[in-house]
């Protein structure tokens, strides 16, 4: 496993391992999990968009996924009043519709397009790593810090505006982080496999945890040991590393519940 | 007058248009103020406007500048399946824990969804009412009380306002409105509503 030829494409996923369960824990607090999902299939929307169009697949989307997450607001008090669950169903479909659509239509976009699916782990190159960990030794601390914000946005949504404080920036700059996170975890990890980290392990300690911060640290370190291990079966037992990580962390989801 | 944090005269309040009474109102520091009232007559719409969600359609509304508000609304916090502490959520808002009944200060360790819903509701009430601010909106803190919650919210009202906060707070409870409010406000049905 810690051959130089799958070290950096462990390490890529290892950062994602620890950052991706914190950020589905503040999209569960907010009652977005589903938004993971709809940034992965916009982004990988967007990916193969730039494929097409002759530019580098990663900013497709990452430019995909940031329009979305940066405009969320808008959209979703366009859409409905309240919450953005609707918005994200609809982006969801919006997203896996073009891609599968430019999947069928361009020879080009439809191996990208099984590898954005499907995870492309083991082909992360050094430039994947170089992205993702300087990314990820941004977000984490950022997570931290907006902590207390989203907390009380979501509690008592009243103190902002009770204060003359703005809460926009809390809210976007939180839904920017999301969607460019899961904008780079699905063009590695694949949409799936990213799903996995960002839902499984926070479902576990919102059941288990004792108090929010601890509930942060289990879920990290649910991320890490299920991809570690997910990461060594896979290579052992030379399978697809998206679905092994998916059925290690539901085993365990089933196991702790 | 110097003492004064928030004043309205002749105040009409309403989300999509009119829907209370002109309402004249003056809060000084260090004053626990009850507005009463039957049910439709928009006590929560007062408060909400003095809070700035709501919005004011006639009147002069005049808050001291830089107050700070703190607002509690009838809609219980979502912390139902939620891994956050008594402890934490006090953290949140900088509220102190001195000064808690001793039944909730031994289970402040406790995740707030595993209290009573009679627990639970006094503690995002404490939440609000002990975070640091100029004034204190409460709408109906009694909801969900037991009688030694009431009296201890009674006790908790009257400290906080010698500490020099000011207090409106909205309330079916005649009694206990009329118990620890230094002034009562009776709010009549708008003519239009």
């Amino acid at each position: 496993m810690f051959d130089q030829l799958f070290l950096i494409p462990f390490l890529t996923g290892l950062c994602l391992a620890v950052a991706l369960p914190l950020l589905g824990c503040f999209l569960r607090l907010r009652d977005e999990w589903l938004a993971a999902l709809a940034y992965a299939h916009v982004a990988a929307a967007g990916a193969l968009l730039a494929l097409i169009a002759g530019f580098v697949p990663m900013l497709g989307g990452m430019g995909a996924a940031a329009l979305v997450g940066g405009g969320k607001q808008f959209f979703a008090q366009r859409i409905e009043r309240s919450a953005g669950g609707a918005a994200f169903a609809l982006l969801l479909l919006g997203g896996w519709a073009l891609a599968v659509l430019l999947a069928a239509n361009q020879p080009l976009a439809e191996r990208l397009g099984h590898a954005l699916f499907d995870g492309q782990l083991y082909f992360s190159g050094s430039d994947n790593l170089y992205l993702i960990l300087p990314w990820c030794l941004l977000l984490i601390p950022a997570l931290f810090w907006l902590s207390r914000q989203l907390l009380l946005a979501r509690l008592y949504p009243d103190y902002f505006q009770a204060r003359h404080l703005p809460v926009w920036p809390v809210v976007t700059g939180f839904d920017l982080l999301a969607a460019l996170t899961l904008a780079l975890a699905t063009m590695t990890l694949g949409v799936m496999g990213s799903f996995a980290l960002v839902f499984v392990p926070p479902w576990i300690v919102f059941r288990r945890a004792r108090s929010w911060h601890q509930g942060l640290l289990l879920a990290a370190l649910i991320g890490v040991l299920g991809y570690v291990a997910a990461f060594a079966i896979a290579l052992g037992f030379d399978q697809p590393f998206g679905p092994v990580l998916a059925l290690l962390l539901i085993a365990i989801g089933l196991v702790v519940a | 007058m110097n003492d004064l944090l928030i004043s309205a005269e002749q105040l009409v309040a309403g989300w999509q248009g009119p829907a209370t009474a002109p309402l004249d109102l003056a809060l000084p520091r260090g004053k626990i103020l009850g507005l009463t009232g039957p049910n439709g007559v928009g006590k929560s719409t007062i408060l909400s406007a003095l809070a700035g969600r709501a919005k004011c359609y006639a009147g002069v509304l005049t808050l001291r500048p830089g107050l700070r508000l703190a607002f509690q609304t009838q809609d219980i916090p979502p912390l139902s399946g939620l891994p956050l502490s008594g402890r934490e959520l006090l953290a949140l808002t900088g509220a102190r824990e001195q000064g808690l009944p001793p039944w909730l200060q031994e289970r402040l360790k406790l995740r707030v969804d595993q209290l009573s819903g009679g627990q639970r509701h006094y503690l995002a009430l404490w939440a609000i009412l002990q975070a640091p601010a100029d004034v204190v909106l409460l709408d109906e803190p009694t909801n969900n009380l037991d009688a030694a919650g009431t009296e201890h919210l009674a006790l908790a009202l009257r400290q906080r306002a010698a500490e020099g906060a000011g207090i409106i707070l909205v309330s079916h409870d005649e009694a206990f409105v009329s118990g620890v409010c230094d002034q009562v406000q009776t709010m009549r049905v708008a003519p239009h509503v």
